[in-house]
């Protein structure tokens, strides 16, 4: 008893804005430091030490930010879809806010995803753009992340946008599995996941670890820029608060 | 581990596909530099909006005192 009613306590704390706000403030240097790291190392590592592919030459060496920043524009929208649906479910404020500051990081980590793609297709398949399964699925990734940001700020009263942005979130999960299995579904152009956590790696070690690097540097940007985000959103929501007023009266 | 180059002009070049190498990174170092201070700018947005609101509500304060002060 004792203890279900300190994790509901904890549960109820969490969905505060305030406590949230006041309790990240510490991580956020921490989390910069460590993603500033790491990506300046695997950056490096990629770039210049790691061998040259067989295949490819060097265009391969894309290959270090392409498939971090996948890996994080999916993730990330599950993330969002799953804080959309427990504000819907539960009503929590802090939530939303998530969701919310969810969007433009997603869309920002797809467009990349997208972009590099593109520049990675041209030396290698001889063209920028293809309508393969995989491309097509990750555009429209892109468009559903743009759309929750737009919904977003379609509204003038925050709790509808809020729930209008988690029903459309919450429906867009369908293209995530199409995502991970369109290469699978349909071999088109796109290739297989060389990475894959049951079977051995198609992808040497050499190659690898630099990779590893830039997947952890990309998770700590991402967790560092949707707690930062989140943490702006929350103070132009409590904007009226007295807490707000005096964060804001502090500087910095 | 080697540094796989064997000069800078080298490693700029790639072999050709330096191109597209050093465009994927330049355009992907900006946007993740968008995304890491456009909180701060926010933050300030609102920052400066606040005070702006301060003294919008002093003036309106003061301007009511002056006018209880002045004999009708």
């Amino acid at each position: 008893m004792g203890r279900s009613r300190l994790a509901w306590e904890w549960f109820h704390r969490l969905g505060s804005p305030r406590w949230f706000y006041h309790k990240t403030g510490a991580w956020l240097p921490w989390l910069a430091l460590a993603s500033l790291v790491l990506l300046a190392v695997g950056s490096a590592w990629g770039l210049g030490f790691a061998p040259q592919d067989a295949k490819q030459g060097n265009s391969y060496r894309i290959i270090y930010i392409h498939v971090p920043a996948a890996f994080l524009a999916l993730a990330g929208y599950y993330i969002m879809a799953v804080s959309g649906a427990i504000g819907l479910i539960w009503k929590m404020k802090l939530s939303f806010v998530v969701m919310r500051a969810a969007a433009p990081i997603g869309a920002a980590l797809t467009f990349i995803a997208l972009f590099t793609g593109a520049l990675w297709g041209k030396p290698t398949w001889g063209t920028y753009w293809v309508w393969d399964a995989r491309i097509t699925s990750m555009l429209i990734l892109l468009l559903l992340y743009i759309g929750v940001l737009a919904l977003s700020r379609a509204f003038s009263r925050e709790q509808v946008g809020d729930r209008a942005c988690a029903l459309l979130a919450l429906v867009g999960t369908v293209n995530i599995p199409i995502i991970y299995k369109s290469v699978d579904w349909w071999f088109t152009l796109h290739q297989p996941a060389s990475i894959k956590l049951t079977q051995s790696n198609s992808i040497d070690p050499s190659m690898f670890y630099p990779l590893l690097t830039m997947i952890a540097g990309f998770y700590c940007f991402y967790a560092w820029t949707l707690i930062a985000h989140t943490r702006s959103l929350v103070l132009q929501r409590e904007w009226r608060t007295q807490w707000v007023q005096q964060a804001l009266g502090e500087g910095s | 581990m080697q540094f796989q180059f064997s000069g800078l002009a080298d490693f700029l070049a790639m072999d050709g596909h330096g191109v597209y190498v050093w465009s994927c990174y330049g355009v992907t170092l900006l946007v993740l530099v968008g995304l890491a201070i456009q909180p701060a700018l926010h933050r300030r947005r609102l920052q400066r909006e606040l005070q702006r609101q301060r003294r919008i509500s002093e003036a309106r304060r003061q301007r009511s005192e002056n006018r209880v002060a002045e004999p009708v």
